[in-house]
């Protein structure tokens, strides 16, 4: 028996990010809490190395390694670094409102830089035990998340619904995959898509397996009718903790649809999409309608992710390169306003106070225009106006739609659209039309006002290279078919 | 190099400029604002000037044409370009900009550098939906426009404010997303997003059937044509005076425009097969809306609801399909600019007095005020269609044109020269005429400088297209020949 080493370079950043993990986790029992913005400092600094070594190790062809368990291809290379951009403006949003709370200890960034080794190895997954290894990574460090403020019975109450959900979730994922295992005989990705198709698309086994996977993935994304954890788990987890869950993970989940779905089983699309458009429609429906009664903006916006989710799987379910393309897209802009908007929520708690409720942003056009202002671009990119960024991605979306012959569901999309825009519109009518009643000025680090400004001006200012972007997304998925 | 640039020059100075009038910040600085926002509507009228000057009326073509790479992903350009009909309403656009910056001088005193940079961005807005030449960019402004509009509603308007404007926003909205269907699946059929691509696409008559309602799903809210007119009087009465002025000159006409632009020469025999459509809505506008003018008490309502009914006649016009109808149209389009704006302007003066729009809280005020009295008298004629103003002009082309389908619809349009009177002069007398109504209105003060400046400008307007219209008609009648050819050659 030969024993062969497998070629390492391609996991390159993965093996940093955990390393420094580890080496942060180790350092950090030694800081006093001082020096506690050690730790934070060299998870941002993991983070750009991450940046530097992905470009380092990026080649225009996949490869394969680890027994072909792992890929690096231009779709793993374009996710990771989307991750790394936007663990960074968490990291930075989180940072003062962690030290208010007393939350402020090295294992947030730990847990945080263990859950992007999880995504970025979603992200290169090419087998099954390899994806649900990232996945379960990645869920473990956001129960712990959010059960990170232990003296906090909601937190506590989240973490766990999350946690026992989560694992049935994981339980019907695995189910699901056993099944594919059974009729294909194999987990690995490739070996799998070439079985399936071989077979007969109505085989019933396949089709069985494949009902437990997509139930499996609509509860990770948040999908109706699998979501209601996140209502709760948005409400219930500390807002540093929740602008984490809502944004990163969100590019993962795109990966586990893509690899899964797309490269795993794609000779059986006509009935994922089927299965896809009922949770899609219900998706928008209820996010947009439920999230119109909320009062807690926390709750508005978990609601208004299930709706996002929803118009992200249009694009998954037309089933086409381009369609890919525009769903990826789609989740790399919502990351960006999710973004921007918890931290948002964030910069207007204080010590004390948490600015949860949508009263909270009442008047902010009195205390300061400028943040009004930024709010007021990300609810409309949100809803889809334009001349925002989330308008070009529900217009992709609703394109692909349109290209696969649906027109009926492109009709639905923008009528919900709508409906969504009402709540979203809420939100800027408290800022401008309704008097302040809190007067208290708002104070943030130049970092994170800056960081801000700029998650926010992104949605309009990226109006000339919209179209690189798109290009750069079609790009990204095109080497994986 | 700015030559070929004028328009992406009008569109972008106002905008940039609103910007630099948000950055004089706050109310201390009130001053700097209004006078900043003076001088950039001014330069951006006067960039417009050229556009007029160096149209050449002989052709149909689209001039001042500017097309770069936009979104290559769907082939969606940055295009711009003008005919005749575009540059009347650009330039209706950067005239009633300045109106409006002078109205607000005194009247508004809160959040002034906000005011004036929301109507700045949005006058550079609305010139690029008129100039746009792509789809996705005519959407693009289209939609934009919509966020400042509902900003100067919620933030500066009366007290039902909030109300009218998220009214005003979802059900234009909700007309709006109809249409981005129907373009994408026109890119689809064409390749790309060239609107002038889409007017020599063929398509089916079922498909232009459904791409003529979802086009109708948008204009029509714009418009507005009964029966989904509600949002308008809503959003007028609450909106402050400027507000209603670029709603009534300009936004209404957007939907008119898109009728021009898309509908009748994308899809010419939906246009025609649903004509019978379009012209019982219209005269349901015209007739029923009319009615519904007279009995209204409060001064906005009623002109609200008389540019319901004038934009009736406008979409009649167009649905007749004849060069009458067409012109007649659009220069009722361009006349109700200036008369509904200087009524809305009128009904500011008096409210800035008396902070009452009621019709039942004046009486006599031509004692007081004879100067702006006489300035109203010319505008409510104006409104009721008098002969040598420009209100008659459009209206008489019309009912020309729809004896010539039929004298019912003629009839029925012509209904208007009553009822447009009732409604204007009946207004005018008990607002202005009789004894002195009560003790406030006896303390009124005539029209001041500032307020006659903007009241002649439009007065010359007025008269000047009702006296001679030659100049507003001539750079119409290639683009409305060519436009009703379109519409009258059969995609099948």
């Amino acid at each position: 028996m030969k024993f062969v080493i497998p070629e390492m370079m391609p996991a390159a950043p993965e093996i940093f990010v955990f390393s420094m993990a580890c080496a942060i986790l180790v350092l950090d029992l030694f800081l006093s809490d001082r020096r506690r913005a050690v730790s934070y400092w060299l998870a941002q600094a993991t983070l750009a190395g991450a940046v530097l070594l992905t470009l380092k190790v990026m080649t225009a062809a996949p490869v394969f390694t680890f027994n072909g368990m792992f890929v690096a291809d231009r779709l793993a290379d374009f996710l990771k670094l989307g991750t790394y951009g936007i663990t960074f403006f968490v990291f930075t949003y989180s940072r003062d409102y962690l030290r208010d709370r007393g939350m402020f200890r090295g294992e947030y960034f730990v847990l945080g830089l263990l859950g992007v080794v999880g995504m970025m190895i979603m992200a290169s997954a090419s087998h099954f035990l390899t994806l649900y290894l990232g996945l379960e990574l990645l869920s473990l460090s956001l129960y712990a998340m959010i059960a990170f403020q232990r003296d906090s019975a909601v937190a506590t109450e989240a973490a766990m619904k999350y946690f026992v959900l989560g694992a049935i979730a994981s339980g019907m994922l695995l189910y699901g995959m056993s099944m594919l295992y059974g009729v294909t005989g194999s987990l690995d990705i490739p070996t799998v898509s070439r079985a399936i198709g071989k077979m007969s698309a109505d085989n019933i086994i396949l089709i069985f397996g494949l009902v437990f996977v997509i139930s499996g993935l609509a509860f990770k994304m948040g999908a109706v009718p699998f979501h209601m954890w996140v209502p709760d788990v948005y409400h219930g987890a500390p807002t540093a903790v929740a602008l984490y869950i809502g944004t990163a993970p969100k590019l993962a989940g795109f990966a586990l649809f893509l690899r899964l779905l797309v490269g795993g089983l794609e000779p059986l699309a006509g009935s994922w999409q089927a299965m896809l458009i009922i949770i899609a429609l219900l998706s928008m429906a209820v996010g947009n309608i439920v999230a119109i009664a909320q009062d807690n903006i926390k709750r508005m916006l978990a609601y208004s992710s299930i709706s996002h989710m929803g118009f992200f799987l249009l694009g998954i379910l037309s089933a086409g390169a381009n369609g890919y393309g525009s769903s990826l897209f789609y989740i790399l802009v919502y990351a960006i306003m999710s973004a921007g908007s918890f931290g948002m929520i964030i910069l207007l708690s204080r010590a004390g106070f948490e600015a949860e409720r949508l009263e909270d942003f009442k008047g902010l056009n009195q205390r300061s225009p400028w943040h009004a202002f930024l709010m007021m671009l990300l609810m409309l990119s949100m809803a889809g106006v334009p001349p925002t960024a989330g308008f070009y991605a529900k217009l992709l979306v609703i394109q692909s739609v349109i290209q696969a012959d649906m027109i009926w569901l492109a009709v639905a999309a923008v009528l919900l659209a709508v409906i969504g825009a009402y709540y979203y519109l809420r939100v800027i009518k408290l800022m401008y039309f309704d008097d302040a009643t809190e007067r208290a000025p708002i104070r943030a680090g130049w970092d994170v006002q800056a960081l801000l400004g700029f998650n926010a001006l992104l949605l309009v200012g990226v109006l000339p290279w919209v179209g690189v972007i798109m290009e750069l997304c079609r790009q990204a998925i095109k080497t994986l078919s | 190099m700015l030559a070929e640039h004028v328009l992406s020059l009008v569109i972008f100075l106002p905008i940039l400029g609103g910007v630099a009038v948000l950055a004089t910040g706050g109310d201390r600085n009130a001053d700097y604002a209004r006078q900043l926002s003076l001088v950039v509507a001014v330069l951006t009228f006067l960039a417009t000037l050229p556009l007029y000057t160096g149209f050449n009326t002989g052709t149909p073509a689209m001039q001042f044409v500017e097309d770069y790479a936009w979104i290559d992903a769907f082939q969606a350009r940055y295009r711009l370009g003008i005919d005749g009909i575009s540059l009347l309403l650009i330039l209706l656009t950067s005239f009633s900009t300045v109106l409006v910056v002078i109205s607000a001088w005194k009247s508004i005193d809160k959040k002034v550098a906000q005011y004036h940079a929301a109507f700045l961005v949005m006058e550079g807005l609305m010139i690029g939906v008129f100039s746009a030449l792509d789809g996705i960019l005519f959407y693009v402004f289209w939609e934009a426009m919509l966020v400042p509009m509902f900003l100067i509603i919620g933030l500066w308007g009366g007290q039902n404010r909030v109300y009218a404007t998220i009214k005003f926003f979802l059900y234009t909205f909700l007309g709006s997303v109809l249409m981005l269907v129907a373009m994408i699946y026109l890119y689809f059929k064409a390749g790309s997003f060239d609107i002038l691509a889409w007017h020599d696409l063929k398509l089916g008559l079922h498909a232009q059937i459904l791409i003529f309602l979802a086009f109708l799903a948008a204009f029509a809210v714009k418009v507005p044509m009964w029966p989904v007119h509600t949002w308008l009087p809503d959003a007028h009465v609450e909106a402050p005076t400027g507000g209603s002025v670029i709603l009534a000159a300009i936004m209404l006409k957007m939907g008119a425009y898109g009728f021009l632009r898309f509908s009748l020469p994308i899809v010419p025999d939906a246009s025609h097969h649903l004509a019978w459509l379009m012209i019982a809505l219209s005269l349901i506008a015209v007739v029923y809306i009319g009615l519904v003018a007279l009995v209204q008490e409060d001064m906005k309502k009623l002109i609200a609801y008389s540019s319901i009914a004038h934009m009736g006649f406008v979409t009649l016009g167009f649905f007749i399909f004849n060069t009458q109808g067409l012109e007649g149209g659009i220069a009722q389009m361009i006349s109700h600019g200036f008369v509904s704006g200087a009524l809305f302007l009128c009904v500011g003066v008096m409210y800035d007095r008396l902070h009452s729009r009621m019709i039942k809280d004046y009486g006599g005020v031509a004692n007081r005020m004879p100067v702006f009295a006489s300035f109203m008298m010319l505008f409510a004629m104006a409104n009721a269609g008098l002969p040598g103003t420009s209100g008659f002009v459009g209206e008489f082309l019309v009912i020309l044109g729809a004896f010539q389908v039929s004298v019912w619809y003629a009839f029925a349009a012509a209904t208007t020269l009553v009822f447009g009177a009732a409604y204007t002069l009946w207004m005018y007398k008990r607002v202005l005429f009789g004894e002195v109504g009560n003790a406030k209105v006896a303390e009124l003060t005539d029209a001041t400088p500032r307020e006659i400046v903007f009241l002649t400008l439009l007065a010359v307007a007025v008269l000047a297209m009702g006296l001679w219209p030659y100049p507003f008609l001539d750079v119409l009648h290639a683009s409305v020949n060519h436009l009703l050819q379109q519409a009258m050659t059969s995609k099948l």
